[in-house]
């Protein structure tokens, strides 16, 4: 039986106060920058001090409700009662249960994902295929090449204005913008996964026998997912950015119009919230893919 | 004919900057089935241009590759290819690797599953035939890679520095091994290799090809690969002739390589 006496507690190893074997056993060290140690601890530090500062300034009365909302509208010392407002936390309670603007505010929240998961969908279903072709294929290569490598350096939001002329503000057009965003991220994802077979491994799998589809279906497709993977992780993280500025433009659901509606009546308290949920939603993605690719492709960068 | 022929093979690369690079000159060769024949020259000689045409992954700028008789067009299961490393697939556990060419060849599932049994058995890799292959050592993967090749029965297997990566002990096991499947399986082998003593050791015939052009400048037949089938690889390393055949090598690939450096055309 092992000894446990001197294990640390997998509390202690979250944290970063302390290693275990797995930890101590990797040794590239550049200074403190070991990667070893999650450092965890400092983090609560950062978020706890910051909290605080919102709620000392909050009791003070220091902060001025139009700029920066108090943390909850009732420990707010207001001039008068009567013109008291909510905070962060009782609106974002009220939100949750009332929701805003008759819209609840999960259904803003699953609208704009929704957008985001639709347009990247369409754009990988589109993107991969358009990608492997140019990979491939010289004349897919040469045919597309201008087109891709124009419209590559175009922000997407820039295509706003013309989506809009075309589609409208609809729903379709949404979906159509992140589309194109998600596009082009995936077609040099995949172009790029394609490209980066080892000659070797094509080479192997010829000489065993394997005829052209099979190299492609058996060799190439799985070489290249961890690069589609990666792409898929970029164009979600871009299309959130994306979307939430569309919204901000022209809508009348999903975080981005919310916050754009709430400015017009100087409810700072749901910009605010807008814009922090923005932020858990974009986080909250790249941990989820990240956890997809360490489960679906546990392979990537052991070739 | 029976057996791997290799006629007036000659390859010229044409660079992108209009120059020219003769690999190969005029290399002629006949291996007998069964036999092993190891490569050695120094670096940039062709011996890695030799195999990828004999493999059909090159088409030779003249002559011809031929096996049994037939014309070598492109790749082949009949000719199958050990790399020296980076070619297993590593989306695919330690089994999957090596029934690759069979099950792409549609052969029956408990065919397959019984071959591999049996491969992994003889690489001693039984217990991991479920694991991933980027989990193995470097060692453990090779032997993956020579039982995937063995598992599609070719005629002719072709190795290029199979054992180049390995370290000193390891590569003492992996010769004996390479001898046991050779004798045991009767395939003709060629095996490119940089370590004299290695194919020495190994090569029932040895060629020591010369750069610039590439060309075989010499060639011996040796007595120690079928002493080594079961006989001691330290004894057979010590014997006064062992080692004067290996001075004469070293000497001989010395002698080139200074002449390389000492010609002073770079590139
Ligand atoms: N695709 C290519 N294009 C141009 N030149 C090439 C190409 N492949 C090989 N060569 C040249 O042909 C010559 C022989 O190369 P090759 O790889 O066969 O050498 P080698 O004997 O295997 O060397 P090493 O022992 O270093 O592996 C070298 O001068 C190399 O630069
Ligand atoms: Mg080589």
């Amino acid at each position: 039986m092992a000894d446990h006496r001197n294990q640390p507690s997998a509390l202690a190893i979250w944290l970063g106060i302390a290693d275990n074997t797995f930890t101590r056993q990797k040794t590239v060290k550049f200074g403190d920058a070991s990667a070893v140690n999650s450092g965890r601890l400092w983090s609560i530090v950062t978020v706890v001090v910051l909290i605080v500062a919102w709620w000392i300034a909050t009791v003070g009365g220091i902060l001025d409700p139009i700029y920066w909302p108090p943390l909850d509208g009732s420990l707010y010392p207001w001039d008068n009662p009567n013109r008291a407002r909510p905070g962060v936390v009782d609106r974002f309670v009220s939100l949750m249960v009332e929701g805003y603007r008759n819209v609840p505010l999960w259904e803003h929240i699953w609208t704009s994902v929704k957008r985001v998961l639709l347009g990247v969908c369409f754009g990988a279903l589109v993107g991969i295929p358009l990608g492997f072709a140019m990979g491939l294929n010289s004349v897919a290569r040469g045919l597309l090449d201008p087109v891709v490598e124009f419209i590559r350096p175009i922000p997407p939001l820039a295509l706003i204005p013309l989506v809009i002329l075309w589609l409208g503000i609809d729903e379709v057009a949404k979906t159509f913008l992140l589309f194109l965003a998600a596009l082009f991220i995936m077609l040099i994802a995949a172009r790029a996964g394609v490209n980066s077979v080892r000659i070797s491994k094509v080479h192997a799998a010829y000489s065993l026998g394997a005829s052209r589809t099979q190299v492609l279906r058996h060799v190439i497709l799985p070489n290249a997912l961890p690069e589609i993977f990666t792409g898929l992780r970029t164009s979600m993280g871009v299309c959130w950015g994306t979307l939430v500025a569309a919204e901000l433009v022209a809508a009348d659901q999903g975080v981005g119009s919310m916050m754009m509606i709430a400015k017009n009546f100087l409810q700072t308290d749901v910009v605010v919230i807008g814009i922090i949920i923005i932020g858990a939603i974009g986080f909250a993605i790249e941990m989820l893919m990240r956890v997809l690719e360490g489960w679906l492709i546990p392979w990537k960068g052991k070739g | 004919m029976d057996g791997l022929s290799i006629d007036d093979v000659s390859m010229v690369f044409t660079l992108p900057n209009g120059g020219e690079v003769h690999a190969l000159e005029d290399v002629s060769l006949h291996l007998k089935p069964g036999e092993l024949m190891a490569v050695l020259g120094p670096s940039g000689c062709g011996k890695t241009t030799l195999l990828n045409i004999i493999a059909g992954f090159l088409a030779p700028t003249s002559g011809q590759a031929l096996l049994n008789g037939r014309l070598v067009t492109g790749p082949h299961k009949e000719r199958g290819m050990v790399f020296q490393q980076g070619a297993l697939f590593e989306w695919m556990t330690v089994a999957e690797n090596v029934s690759f060419g069979p099950r792409m060849g549609g052969a029956p599932r408990p065919e397959i599953a019984e071959k591999v049994e049996h491969l992994l058995g003889i690489v001693a890799l039984r217990e991991f035939a479920d694991k991933p292959v980027y989990q193995l050592s470097g060692g453990m993967q090779q032997r993956v890679a020579l039982a995937r090749c063995l598992a599609n029965d070719p005629d002719v297997i072709l190795m290029d520095e199979p054992l180049g990566a390995l370290d000193a002990l390891t590569r003492e096991k992996m010769q004996g091994l390479v001898l046991k499947l050779w004798k045991e399986t009767g395939r003709t082998i060629i095996l490119i290799t940089h370590s004299v003593e290695e194919a020495l050791f190994l090569g029932e015939r040895l060629v020591v090809m010369a750069p610039r052009p590439g060309r075989i400048h010499k060639e011996y037949t040796l007595p120690f690969a079928d002493q080594g089938v079961d006989g001691d690889a330290r004894e057979i390393k010590v014997q006064p002739e062992f080692i004067s055949t290996r001075e004469e090598i070293l000497s001989m690939i010395w002698e080139m390589e200074e002449e390389i450096m000492g010609g002073g055309e770079a590139g």
